[in-house]
């Protein structure tokens, strides 16, 4: 059994993490990634079956692709805190000539990342591709992917929900952040989507809730049963419901922090918000 | 000075064809994509033989260049195939990041490309795909001269670990490279020895050089031609070399002369020994229907355009 404690530990130190990147380089993306705290750690720590090290083709093991890249702080702080890299490195967040870009890269060779993303909307895509690599390789591991919900609104992955069904790619679990912001305000103000549970079963996918997006023993169970409906010849929509800037009070439930840094009063505030619990970078 | 025949015409996207299908006989770690274009990729044989390494992803090219991008995160070597059109402009966010910025090893391989795709008119004809693929950092691009040709340079990128856009096209053409050839990415082909003018030509273009250059040799000029059938890494050396000794050089290819194989020769030769250039491309234009052979004489891809071209250049030096 997983120990809550210490995953809410973690989720804690992470947000701590977030903060302090994004307010040393004046930039980047905290109210995303505050959001998919808990998501990150959960899978990361508890859900995905990981090999030691770090290997590109991750044959033998589960795989994730972060589509929504921009929410690389949340990332970052994860992988280097599961031993991708050393935690100090987080020093570096969008610096010159750092691995940790702006938005993820193998372009660096940053340890734990497989894929380019930022350019929204091609996540899938690769997730589906590296699913049918593990089906060919006769790996019976899984694929994970997170996508935005406004990023929902790229084409490209319309094409990619409508393939995984119709060739069975049942060894994918594809969780959608709905956090029901972006950029330039809600996302119902900017696009309305409808369902996005309709249309992914509409095309085809089994979809389930988590509900508590932002409760790491609901993410926990979510994910759980996402992955015990994986091989039977559906891929999998976990709809995450989280809250955009969860753990600090003045970034939550609006967009206004979706790209934008705190001031060093505003870090402070969120800082106390955060209690250190395994030690600053 | 050496001739060229050949007994027969072949489509270069049927020696792609052949290629794949050597490949998937040879190297279990390619798979195949497309987008609905099987039969014009002649891609039958390679699905007949391994239904299993196939994916048909109907007709949405981008989802297409990310699951490409995708399969080689496991050690595949996916090969892509649709029309240069959708292989390039279509798509070019996706091959930028999933593929060039994030290094993988997807062959893009498009056939159709340029005026000689026909009457379909110029929605489908591209002459900026030179353009768009070389300029991403890291990709290769190739665009082979023949039915042996096409086939050799298929089997060949297989071996090399990095993205490729591989170019070749619909009509048939006449076969003039040997079978057993051996295909070296980036290193040109000197096909005459020739001291008045350099012939570079890509492509389709290239058996038009020789024609050229019989006529010319007729009215006593010397050229030598010189297949680049690697645009991306350019062969500097084989060029300069040649214009060392012919002071001229004419550029031929099926494409816009902005981005494509003339500009890249221009900037060798800018850089390292300023020589007199014609380019046989179009003219930042889009194409339109008509006949392959038609197009090429009205836009002046041909070996009466690449000889009229020499004569502007030799005037020049």
């Amino acid at each position: 059994m997983p120990n809550i404690k210490e995953l809410e530990d973690l989720t804690t130190q992470v947000r701590r993490d977030i903060l302090r990147m994004v307010h040393k380089v004046n930039s980047g993306h905290p109210g995303g990634s505050l959001g998919c705290a808990e998501f990150f750690v959960s899978l990361y720590q508890e859900i995905m079956d990981r090999n030691e090290g770090f290997d590109m083709d991750g044959k033998g093991e589960d795989l994730f692709f972060l589509s929504n890249g921009h929410i690389s702080p949340v990332y970052y702080s994860v992988l280097a805190r599961s031993g991708y890299f050393s935690v100090d490195e987080l020093n570096t967040f969008r610096l010159i000539d750092s691995r940790l870009q702006g938005h993820p890269t193998t372009h660096e060779g940053l340890p734990g990342i497989r894929i380019a993303s930022g350019s929204l909307g091609q996540g899938m895509s690769v997730a589906i591709g590296a699913a049918q690599a593990k089906k060919l390789n006769n790996d019976d591991h899984l694929v994970y992917s997170l996508h935005g919900d406004g990023e929902l609104q790229e084409g490209q992955n319309w094409e990619a929900i409508m393939y995984a069904s119709a060739k069975k790619v049942d060894n994918l679990i594809s969780a959608i952040d709905l956090n029901g912001q972006q950029i330039d305000g809600s996302t119902d103000d900017v696009l309305p989507m409808g369902s996005i549970k309709g249309k992914f079963e509409a095309f085809g996918w089994t979809v389930i809730d988590i509900e508590e997006g932002n409760n790491i023993e609901a993410v926990l169970k979510g994910m759980a049963e996402a992955k015990s409906l994986t091989g039977k010849g559906k891929p999998v929509c976990v709809l995450l419901h989280t809250i955009m800037g969860n753990g600090v009070d003045f970034m939550m439930h609006t967009h206004a922090w979706h790209g934008k840094a705190p001031n060093d009063e505003q870090l402070e505030i969120g800082l106390n918000q955060n209690a250190e619990t395994l030690g600053d970078y | 000075m050496k001739t060229y025949t050949y007994k027969e015409k072949k489509d270069t996207r049927s020696g792609f064809g052949a290629g794949l299908a050597e490949l998937g006989r040879t190297n279990p770690n390619v798979v195949a994509l497309c987008a609905d274009l099987i039969g014009s990729l002649k891609m039958n044989q390679f699905i007949d033989e391994n239904p299993e390494r196939f994916f048909q992803i109907g007709i949405a090219e981008a989802n297409m260049m990310g699951i490409a991008a995708g399969l080689t995160i496991g050690g595949k070597i996916p090969f892509t195939g649709t029309f240069a059109n959708f292989s390039t402009g279509r798509v070019y966010d996706q091959i930028r990041q999933s593929i060039a910025y994030s290094g993988k090893n997807v062959k893009i391989c498009a056939s159709h490309a340029g005026l000689t795709l026909g009457e379909d008119g110029a929605t489908h004809q591209i002459l900026e795909d030179i353009g768009l693929m070389k300029m991403l950092p890291g990709m290769v691009v190739i665009n082979p001269c023949d039915y042996n040709q096409t086939k050799a340079a298929t089997i060949a990128i297989a071996e090399h670990d990095g993205p490729v856009y591989l170019r070749f096209g619909r009509p048939s053409v006449p076969i003039f490279t040997p079978a057993d050839q051996k295909f070296e990415i980036g290193k040109a082909i000197q096909l005459t020895e020739g001291t008045d003018v350099t012939i570079v030509a890509t492509g389709h273009l290239v058996w038009e050089a020789l024609e050229a250059s019989k006529a010319l040799h007729e009215a006593g000029i010397s050229a030598e031609v010189i297949n680049i059938h690697t645009i991306k890494p350019l062969d500097d050396k084989a060029i300069l070399d040649s214009v060392a000794k012919t002071g001229c050089i004419v550029t031929a290819e099926e494409h816009n002369h902005l981005g494509g194989l003339g500009e890249s020769v221009a900037r060798v030769l800018a850089q390292h020994r300023p020589t007199p250039q014609e380019f046989v491309a179009t003219n930042d234009t889009f194409g339109e229907s008509g006949t392959p052979a038609q197009l090429m004489d009205k836009y002046g891809l041909n070996s009466a355009a690449i000889e009229k071209a020499v004569k502007k250049v030799l005037k020049r030096k």
